[in-house]
């Protein structure tokens, strides 16, 4: 009864948070003239109000999720892995280089090898910082963030070069973007009339792939226990210098993966620059760890976290057509449930020391009596 | 191309190469203070979007790019008090918090910008001032000396904060606290008016650099900083927390992009290429990091919160 109770209290503390940062958002909408109930009914009922609403939640929230269980791995490990934008970046551009390469193979042959190419490609851009933090103790969270930058030059480089659409050459336009890719790499449809394609269930399968990874195989055991100690880890044998490089491959494959997914998925079915990586990720390299601290860095409940977060990407858009409300007002909500969250940690650590602290001298009083008795 | 013809063109990159290192030094200073006081601050990019738009929008109403400046640093020195508060008394841990700041950043300054500019209107720039005597040496002078108020600012901050760092007693406490916070709490100084000072003095140095930005390109946009605030805090670990490390670190960011720049508008550098020197920096840095690594150590309580009696 007494755990009972202390897991509702350790919940309670970051929906807390993340109501106080939504309060904080409507007071935010009401400075910017929009009614802020009326507001955010807007924007749930865009997100989640009807088939349409939920096809594009869902469609948002894959990169989020994807990333999100990647962070969960990293995080778990004790890694903080920041280069979620650079690695989405890499793993697309693997994937798009492999479907011009092969734009004769069938559907079934090309779909699994473009997605394949995507994890690959994000797992080489998080090896490399696993692989600095392991032998050369740099920070990842450093060289993470330099490989972002890192990766969208390349991106730059080669949409700008090589991998061009020939036509952009010939009108002289010379917008940074890929050809169409080939109609066999395109991911199907999972329902007739609705966008949402088999990327999600992709997304779904991942996140319960990486929940039986963390919590099911040795790998996992191993990749926890470094994330809680590495002095404890080392000292029990495990390679911990190997479990940085794979937990910073892992959570880069699963950023690869959203980032193929990304392009395949996408209406236009090219890849595009605007020159930046929020370009082409809609900063969720970043707000996949939103979602996954959201989760309490947990695999499964970054599905729901990734709906809530994506259905408000959805929203806002709806809330900048209806009221005028710039739609960046979503990623500074979401800023501020990332310090909500993160800051919330605080009281709930204070609760379980208390909460142990009780036990303690509970335990202790009844040793007494026993000692007393006999 | 005869002599006369590179000569201006060298005088004229240098220059703009120093203009260009000038919001990464100011906003890698900050963050080595804060580091040096043992708080990690990933939340730069957002803290400078947020000083860029400031600024740009005061310059916009009042026409004075130093009441602009001043302004950057005034909110760079609030989201200094905030990130303090989470980050010393609520212990949460820095290299998350910060982004959260930087999400925050990156969407209220566009959200700012869209309702209350809509249209980007230039604005007035930093008026240049030619140092006297020193500007009128051939060369070296329009090279170094004919920079805004702001450039003199950024670079004169170098010396002072290495004295700042090395010689005085509340730098001594600043770097005491980074590497040893129980030491110093047990002197009786205060572990969390030491930091809660680095940290709101380097993010007000963070907004400063947005402003220095934004008032520079006389324009403000959606992310006008694209990460120049994540690299500033890499120039951090480039210049091993040293102030002139950093200015090291910082001239070198801007004389490539100042190359970039102009290799571009000569027409002497295809696009495609100036992509891949763009890239050359982080390269740099990467290596960087690792001599780094092995030969500096990180203040000690980086990015560990202090809490009495643990």
């Amino acid at each position: 009864m007494q755990e009972v109770k202390s897991k509702v209290t350790s919940w309670l503390i970051p929906i807390g948070a993340v109501i106080a940062a939504l309060a904080l958002g409507a007071i935010m909408l009401l400075a910017l003239g929009a009614e802020p109930l009326s507001g955010y009914a807007t924007m749930f009922g865009a997100a989640f109000g009807n088939l349409k609403g939920l096809s594009a939640t869902a469609m948002k929230s894959i990169p989020l999720l994807l990333v999100g269980v990647g962070i969960c791995i990293s995080f778990r490990a004790n890694v903080i892995n920041i280069g979620g934008e650079g690695q989405m970046v890499m793993g697309a551009l693997w994937a798009t280089i492999t479907a011009l390469s092969f734009p004769h193979l069938d559907s079934l042959m090309l779909v699994p090898l473009v997605l394949l190419m995507g994890i690959l490609g994000g797992a080489v851009w998080g090896a490399i910082p696993g692989a600095l933090k392991a032998y050369f103790n740099v920070s990842e969270i450093l060289s993470t963030i330099m490989l972002n930058i890192v990766a969208v030059q390349i991106m730059n480089y080669l949409l700008r070069g090589v991998l061009i659409d020939p036509g952009e050459i010939e009108r002289g336009t010379r917008i940074p973007q890929t050809a169409r890719l080939p109609e066999t790499s395109d991911l199907p449809l999972l329902f007739e009339g609705l966008r949402v394609h088999l990327g999600f269930v992709i997304a779904l399968l991942a996140a319960f792939a990486v929940w039986v990874l963390l919590w099911r195989t040795a790998l996992g055991f191993k990749l926890r226990s470094v994330g809680l100690s590495r002095e404890a880890a080392r000292y029990a044998g495990i390679p911990v210098k190997r479990s940085i490089i794979t937990a910073l491959a892992l959570s880069g494959a699963m950023a690869g993966l959203a980032g193929a997914i990304l392009v395949f998925g996408s209406e236009s079915h090219r890849m595009v620059t605007d020159g930046s990586s929020t370009g082409f990720t809609g900063s969720a390299g970043f707000n996949g760890i939103v979602v996954a601290l959201f989760a309490g860095l947990h695999p499964l409940w970054s599905i729901p976290s990734s709906l809530l977060f994506g259905g408000m990407l959805v929203g806002a858009n709806a809330l900048q057509r209806a009221a005028q409300v710039p739609s960046a007002l979503v990623i500074a909500l979401n800023g501020l449930i990332v310090v909500f969250v993160v800051s919330s940690e605080f009281f709930r650590r204070k609760l379980q020391q208390h909460h142990s602290a009780r036990q303690a001298i509970e335990e202790d009083s009844r040793l007494t009596e026993e000692n007393v008795g006999s | 191309m005869n002599d006369f013809f590179s000569t201006t063109i060298l005088i004229a990159t240098v220059a703009s190469g120093i203009r260009l290192a000038t919001p990464f030094l100011l906003a890698s200073l900050g963050e080595a203070l804060g580091q040096r006081s043992g708080v990690l601050n990933l939340g730069v990019d957002g803290v400078m979007l947020m000083g860029a738009f400031v600024a740009y929008f005061v310059v916009l109403k009042t026409g004075n790019p130093l009441i602009g400046a001043a302004a950057g640093i005034l909110l760079g020195m609030v989201f200094g008090l905030v990130y303090a508060f989470i980050t010393v008394n609520l212990h949460a841990e820095q290299g998350v918090s910060g982004i959260g700041i930087y999400l925050f950043g990156l969407g209220m300054s566009d959200l700012l910008f869209q309702k209350l500019v809509g249209t980007p209107l230039p604005i007035m720039p930093f008026p240049e001032i030619h140092i006297p005597l020193l500007a009128d040496i051939p060369i070296i002078g329009p090279m170094l000396f004919t920079h805004s108020l702001i450039v003199y600012v950024a670079f004169l901050l170098v010396p002072a904060f290495t004295l700042l760092l090395n010689s005085t007693t509340y730098g001594m406490n600043i770097r005491a606290v980074g590497e040893n916070p129980a030491a110093v709490d047990s002197l009786g100084v205060s572990v969390t008016k030491v930091r809660y000072s680095a940290i709101i003095i380097g993010n007000g140095l963070a907004g400063l650099a947005g402003a220095a930005l934004a008032i520079e390109l006389g324009i403000f946009q959606h992310n006008l900083t694209n990460s120049m605030g994540f690299i500033a805090i890499a120039l951090v670990y480039f210049g091993a927390w040293r102030p002139f490390g950093v200015m090291a670190g910082s001239l070198i960011f801007g004389m490539v992009a100042a190359i970039v720049l102009q290799g571009k508008t000569l027409g002497i550098i295809p696009r495609s290429a100036s992509d891949l020197a763009a890239m050359a920096p982080a390269v740099i840095t990467i290596f960087a990091l690792v001599l780094v690594a092995n030969r500096f150590k990180q203040p000690a309580a980086l990015s560990k919160p202090y809490e009495r009696g643990r």
